[in-house]
């Protein structure tokens, strides 16, 4: 049983609001990028070096880690960094407030897929798992080319009146709307 | 210092997405096939509030303005936005509840956390032959506010920012009664809300 939306709003408010007093607004999508470069800094040692010439004291190879005087290569270097032990902890989180949850379905995970998916598709597994990553795909490409996600354009965004974020919400429900309601139906 | 803010701060954040019942693509999709406004109006309060106390906070010298942060306004945030909008429709996540969700709904999360490693890293490397384009041309002034932060430019620069913002916040909450009652949304038979 999940929070009624009074509480659950005033809730979630409080932590958007204790981030920003706290340290800065909530983001979530940078942090995919930081993970990839992660993994190719592994793969590739040149991705990511030291320059103290850089405003970060570090370059990559790449133009988008690169970008802001080397923003995020150096949190590619110091993965041990704020945005990123954040987002880890997001799934923590997320595990606690799955167990706690008294009326939780049994089994674990809770349900294989979702219900909607099997109303209007069937039990097919695979077309389930290839939707979630495709969605995926699209859901993080568009994120990074709009500089944030629900989280940091949205919420964060619109909670500082930002026009930025007023924008992004509405061409994202703009967006999502029909598409929800052309494949899922109503 | 700052790490342990981030543990405690991501695992509040990761909590409460699950418990509003963010991290459920069901919910999620439920919302956006406009058949139930709960998460919706979970949104709408949390923005109004967040917005209200943010704002008094900093009228009343109890949060730094420096902790806040604007993004630039182009037209990268209206495709990018479209397309985040079109993957959350099919998915059911975006990238906070999908990793929310992560333990709770086992593979389906990881699958969409798989595509967003994905999404991400295509765009990581298209980034370079995007970055000159009109899609990164600042509209409106770039990084622009409605009410007065202090540090950014806002458009409604005589009057202190907390009034406006306090009434957008209002606003937000207020729109909540606008949207379907509780009372006859569908009930679903496995978690009706409370």
């Amino acid at each position: 049983m999940y929070w009624n939306w009074k509480t659950g709003g005033v809730i979630l408010g409080l932590t958007f609001f204790l981030a920003v007093a706290l340290v800065k607004p909530i983001g979530v999508s940078t942090q995919f990028v930081i993970a990839d470069g992660i993994v190719a800094g592994a793969v590739n040692p040149d991705l990511v070096q030291r320059d103290d010439q850089a405003k970060s004291g570090f370059r990559s190879t790449n133009a988008y880690l690169n970008k802001s005087g080397g923003k995020y290569a150096k949190s590619v270097a110091n993965p041990v960094n704020y945005g990123f032990i954040f987002v880890i902890f997001m799934a923590v989180g997320g595990l606690l407030g799955h167990l706690m949850d008294r009326n939780r379905r049994p089994g674990f995970p809770d349900s294989p897929i979702p219900d909607v998916h099997v109303q209007r598709f069937g039990h097919s597994r695979t077309l389930r798992f290839a939707l979630a990553f495709f969605g995926g795909v699209i859901v993080l490409a568009g994120a990074r080319l709009a500089g944030g996600c629900s989280s940091g354009h949205m919420m964060s965004g619109i909670m500082q009146t930002s026009v930025s974020g007023y924008v992004f919400a509405a061409a994202a429900f703009l967006a999502a709307i029909p598409t929800a309601m052309l494949i899922y139906r109503r | 210092m700052q790490i342990l803010m981030a543990v405690i701060l991501g695992a509040l954040f990761g909590f409460v997405l699950q418990r509003i019942g963010a991290a459920d693509p069901d919910k999620i999709i439920d919302m956006l096939r406009l058949r139930d406004p709960r998460l919706m109006k979970t949104i709408l309060t949390g923005i109004g509030v967040g917005s209200i106390l943010l704002f008094i906070g900093l009228a009343l010298g109890l949060v730094d303005s420096g902790h806040l942060s604007v993004k630039t306004m182009d037209w990268s945030v209206v495709f990018g936005g479209a397309l985040m909008g079109v993957g959350w429709a099919i998915s059911g996540y975006c990238p906070g509840t999908g990793v929310a969700a992560t333990f709770s709904k086992g593979l389906d999360a990881l699958f969409f956390l798989l595509g967003g490693l994905t999404g991400a890293g295509i765009y990581t490397l298209l980034y370079g032959s995007l970055a000159d384009t009109f899609l990164m041309n600042p509209l409106f002034g770039g990084k622009m506010t409605l009410a007065q932060t202090g540090i950014y430019s806002a458009l409604l620069p005589k009057i202190p920012g907390w009034i406006p913002a306090v009434i957008i916040g209002v606003l937000f909450i207020v729109g909540t009664i606008l949207l379907p009652k509780t009372d006859s949304e569908p009930v679903n038979s496995r978690d009706s809300h409370v």
